[in-house]
Parts: C-alpha cells; structure tokens; sequence
C-alpha cells in the first residue's frame, strides 16, 4: 500500500484524533472527582488563608470548624435560611437561569456578566463574637477570570482584613503576582468606604504616596499587570458596592448601631 | 548494545538538549525558582518525551509525511494533556505552581525535536531510551540551577532551612537576584562553560 495518498492521510488522521481523543477524556472523566475534591480543599483553604487562620499542625478541615457558611440575598442583604450554606455552591448557581442574573453591561464594571442572586458569606467567630466577615468576589483580569476572597472586619465592616485569589489564569510573574505574599499583605488595614459610603478602595499604578488622605485607601500597583491591578480595583468597586454586597453590609451596619 | 548505552547517555553531557543544542531554555527559566517545581517538571517532561517517542516511533511507517508535523503534536499535545490532569487530580499544589507552564510542555521544542529528528528514523526500543535520555539531560540541568536558584535565593531547599538566613538571626543574606527569572541565565551559561571547559569539542568555531 502506497504511504502517500489522500484516503491513508485522512485515515491515520481519523485513527489518530479517535485514540489521542479516548486517552485525554478517559483521563478527565477519571480524575475529575479527585481534581474536585482537591479545588474545594484549596477553597476552603484559601477561606483560611483570607481570614489569618491557616496554622501549621492544624488540618484544613479542623480550622474550617471556626467558621459559620451564611447564604446572603444579594438584593436584600437578608440571610436565607432555607439553603444549606454548606453545600451551597454560589458559581454553579451564577449558571443556572433560575438561580441567577443578567448583569446590565452599564453596571458591570467588573465583566461579571451573570452572577448568582444568593451569595456565600463567611463568618469567623471568636468565642460568640463574629471577628471577621468573608465575601466572595470574582471579576475578569487580562486573561482570565478571578475568583477570591475578601476579609472584612467585622467591628467597623469597613476595615480590609486580608485579599485571596484561589483561581486565576494571569500571566505568572506579571499579573500572578496578585499571588504574592508581600503584595497580599499590603490589604491588612486598608479601608473600603470614605464617609459617605463610597467604595474607595483601588489599586494605583506605582507605588501608593503616603501619608495622603486617600492612602488608607489604596494599595500598590503590580508592574507590568496594569490590565489585572484594574481588574481586582474593579471586581472590589463591584462586590463591594450597591450591586454586590452593599445591602448586606448596609443591614449589618444599622443593626450594629441599633445595638450599640 | 553499546548504542543503546549512547542514545541513552550521550544526551547527559555529551549532546545536551539545553546545553548544546540550547533547546526548551523558556521552561528552564521558568519553573527553576523552587526545586521541587523543577523536580515536577522535569518528571512531567520525561514521561512525556519518553512515550512521545514511543508513539512517533510506532506509526512512523504510516505517517503521511505532509501531516507528520501535525501528527507528532497530536501525541505530544494528548501526552501533556493526561500529565496536566494527573497533576491536577495528585499534585494540586505544585500544578498551581506550575500553572501554564505543564501545558506548554506541549511546545517544548525538545519534545519536537526528539520527534521529528529521532523517533520517526527509529525503532520504538531506541526511541524511547533516546526520549528518557534527553529528558534526563534536560532534568540534569532543570535541577542544578533549581538547587542553585532555591538554595542561594532562600537558604532552603525543598523548603527545609539548610542556610541560616540573616533575618531569622543567622549568616546567611539570601540573593534576591536568584528568586528572579533571569539569574537561571546566569546559571546554565556557567554550566555551559564549565561543560566546554572539560569538552573542548562542543566550543564552536569562531566565524567573523
């Protein structure tokens, strides 16, 4: 049989693509239970590692015992008790139709697109008292979209405890850096609204000048990652503000000075 | 089977991929910064080098020679493809680690190269020893700048304390030049020179 005809070209093209195609999804099909177990450990652990509570020695699971799963209606801020928070899976919600919401391209200012109606929220306890809130937030960078965590502090609800990315697909070393440790640890302290209810919270480009009255609200840029600096400013603005978790931080501020 | 011993030792020293044949320096640069990252790497590289040359080598007498290119990436692209999920599914850390940079395994020019220049000539025996060689020379290098880059860059390796660092009290000032892409540059041209020092032979020919 000659090696050089068009019918054999197509054949050994077809029998190819047939066996690399059984290969790849078999692998798929058969490890995608262990790849999900493992995302929602990093998950959880990430949850930790925005609230300051991942230890050595102690395993995820035994630390996430500290911390309270809420669902929150995005629209009203009320809880909503008739979910199970723990299983409750906010971005495969944001998929379903019922579950979720076209967001109006005027507002979204993070390319969000669809976002659930009911959010997860994370309360972290300290003996009765709720120290620490954690909010989900995701919005698109250069390349990808990113999903983390913000911790807030649960006492003026304006404080900035600690930023989390679990899952992103930025440029490593531009804007992967959002993963740095040092570049993490400049959101401790950082303040979300100016006195009027604002959200002031953003990256600059460069470094933040301080000692202004607009540095408690900034955080240093990442070189070479403007694309993705303005896309963590945005997804914050968003999930921060009267779309995303505003009512809710709204309900907890009134009930906090009605009681205190 | 003394050629069996070349195929599978000349890559090491005397053919080099990286350092003579300055093949797949992106990923060297890359993913040397930490030695476990390098370790992974350089295992992911191996089995698919070595079963991209089994795979070649098996239908070579089949490939239709205008498509031979496409086919090779085929393998190679579905060979890194199962690594990717394998890592993901046993190794969820360092594949973060390693994010994009397992997937461009698919155009590490070695893996290619081995293909295109080896395994389509060959029979799948040598092949393969040919494939596990050149990964083992590729690795070679992958781990003496991953040992130098973590070593001299945090006083660690494999993340245990082996220097005392100066701000945990100890003598040692870590070099932050080490941590950052381009001292892997520095690394292989240091070991290149000291491989041409001892192999007079691989020093090209001055052309003016």
């Amino acid at each position: 049989m000659p090696k050089e005809t068009i019918g054999k070209t197509f054949l050994v093209a077809l029998l190819l693509c047939v066996v690399c195609s059984v290969l790849v999804s078999a692998a798929a099909v058969y490890l995608r239970p262990t790849q999900a177990a493992n995302k929602n450990l990093d998950r959880k652990k990430n949850i930790l590692m925005a609230a300051d509570l991942l230890k050595e020695g102690l395993s995820v699971e035994e630390a996430f015992k500290s911390i309270e799963p809420k669902v929150v209606d995005l629209a009203t801020g009320e809880y909503v008790v008739d979910i199970d928070a723990e299983s409750y899976d906010q971005r495969r919600a944001a998929r379903e139709p019922a579950e979720s919401e076209e967001v109006p391209p005027s507002e979204d200012i993070a390319s969000v697109r669809r976002k659930a109606k009911r959010a997860s929220v994370y309360l972290i306890y300290r003996g009765d008292e709720v120290r620490k809130i954690i909010l989900p937030l995701h919005g698109l960078g250069l390349w990808s979209t990113l999903y983390g965590f913000v911790a807030i502090d649960a006492r003026d609800l304006n404080t900035i405890r600690g930023l989390v990315y679990y899952e992103h697909g930025e440029t490593p070393g531009l804007g992967g850096e959002v993963d740095n440790p040092a570049w993490k640890a400049l959101w401790n302290g950082k303040q979300v609204f100016d006195q009027d209810g604002n959200v002031r919270i953003e990256v600059v480009k460069g470094k933040v000048v301080p000692n202004r009255p607009e540095t408690r609200y900034q955080v240093d840029g990442l070189s070479g990652a403007t694309i993705t600096a303005r896309g963590v400013s945005n997804m914050l603005r968003y999930w921060l503000g009267k779309d995303g978790f505003g009512p809710y931080l709204d309900r907890l501020k009134a009930r906090g000075a009605r009681h205190g | 089977m003394a050629k069996a011993k070349d195929t599978l030792l000349d890559p090491l020293l005397n053919n080099n991929p990286i350092a003579l044949q300055i093949l797949g320096i992106c990923s060297a640069l890359a993913v040397t910064s930490k030695l476990e990252t390098a370790l992974v790497m350089s295992m992911a590289v191996t089995f698919v080098l070595g079963f991209s040359n089994i795979g070649v080598s098996l239908i070579r007498n089949h490939i239709p020679t205008n498509i031979r290119i496409i086919v090779q990436m085929t393998i190679i692209a579905s060979l890194v493809i199962i690594v990717d999920q394998f890592l993901r599914a046993y190794a969820f850390d360092i594949s973060k680690q390693l994010s994009v940079f397992v997937g461009l395994i698919i155009t590490n020019c070695i893996i290619m190269g081995r293909a295109e220049a080896f395994a389509m000539k060959n029979g799948v025996g040598m092949s393969f020893l040919d494939g596990i060689g050149n990964a083992i020379g590729y690795s070679l290098i992958l781990l003496v700048v991953g040992v130098c880059r973590e070593l001299f860059g945090t006083g660690k390796l494999l993340g245990l304390q082996i220097f005392s660092v100066l701000a945990e009290g100890g003598w040692y000032a870590p070099n932050g030049l080490m941590l950052l892409p381009p001292s892997a540059f520095f690394i292989i041209g240091v070991f290149i020179w000291v491989l041409r020092s001892f192999k007079v032979e691989q020093v090209e020919e001055e052309r003016h």
